[in-house]
């Protein structure tokens, strides 16, 4: 029987991308997690935790994933101590304009959104606290 | 990531293989500038690709805004699982997709 908890501490780095990726996708195999659904759980990962790599700290500081497995489904919280900040609180990119009036921001977070099945922030202790759901 | 480019006169190809996402979007940013100056027609072939991220995205985006006025940028051979990261980000509505 595998266990439900997992746990990643990683300086927040683009360097760091793949050893959070390839954590994940390894415990979302043994919980038997449909391929399909790895790839978008790795998506709204890859975003959430780029945006604390590039964005969170004036230096550099952790990025702490914390994995809960339930009957089909799994919860991942990505705790940081860097500057406030709320991704569910931007506004979402409007997806309908040209190419030429299309900027890039926003993208990430509408991505996260998109392919979890619920996102939750916390700010607590002067942590950043994304909380991403997904069954599958 | 690999990246193989088919250069036939003004006609590029360029073949990705792998994942195209934060670590390795600069590569292909840094492979396609100054390649596109002279070229017409470019097709971006997705065969053997198997993942894209906004990071990804980013490039397709800046890629589209060089071609436009300079000729054809058609992204070909799209699994369904970049299709529908296409589809979230309204990509599908703003490149051309064969």
């Amino acid at each position: 029987m595998a266990e439900n908890n997992y746990r990643l501490v990683v300086d927040a780095t683009d360097e760091n991308l793949h050893t959070v990726l390839g954590f994940l996708e390894e415990h979302l195999e043994e919980h038997d997690c449909p391929f399909k659904v790895i790839m978008q759980i790795s998506l709204a990962i890859e975003e959430a935790f780029v945006n604390v790599a590039h964005y969170a700290y004036e230096e550099t500081g952790t990025a702490d994933f914390d994995l809960y497995f339930e009957d089909g489904a799994v919860t991942i919280t990505m705790t940081d101590s860097g500057m406030a900040f709320d991704p569910l609180a931007q506004e979402d990119p409007d997806v309908s304009l040209s190419a030429e009036e299309r900027g890039i921001g926003g993208l990430g977070i509408l991505l996260v959104k998109k392919t979890m099945t619920s996102v939750e922030y916390k700010r607590e202790d002067d942590k950043n606290i994304l909380i991403m759901r997904r069954e599958y | 990531m690999e990246i193989i480019k088919t250069l036939e006169g003004n006609k590029l190809t360029v073949a990705l293989k792998g994942r195209l996402d934060t670590t390795t979007a600069p590569e292909l940013e840094g492979e396609l500038k100054g390649s596109l100056d002279d070229i017409t027609s470019l097709v971006m072939d997705f065969k053997d690709l198997e993942y894209i991220s906004s990071a990804g995205l980013r490039v397709l985006l800046q890629v589209s805004k060089i071609m436009n006025g300079k000729g054809e940028y058609k992204i070909v051979n799209v699994c369904a699982d970049i299709m529908e990261v296409f589809e979230i980000t309204g990509f599908i509505d703003i490149l051309t997709i064969e």
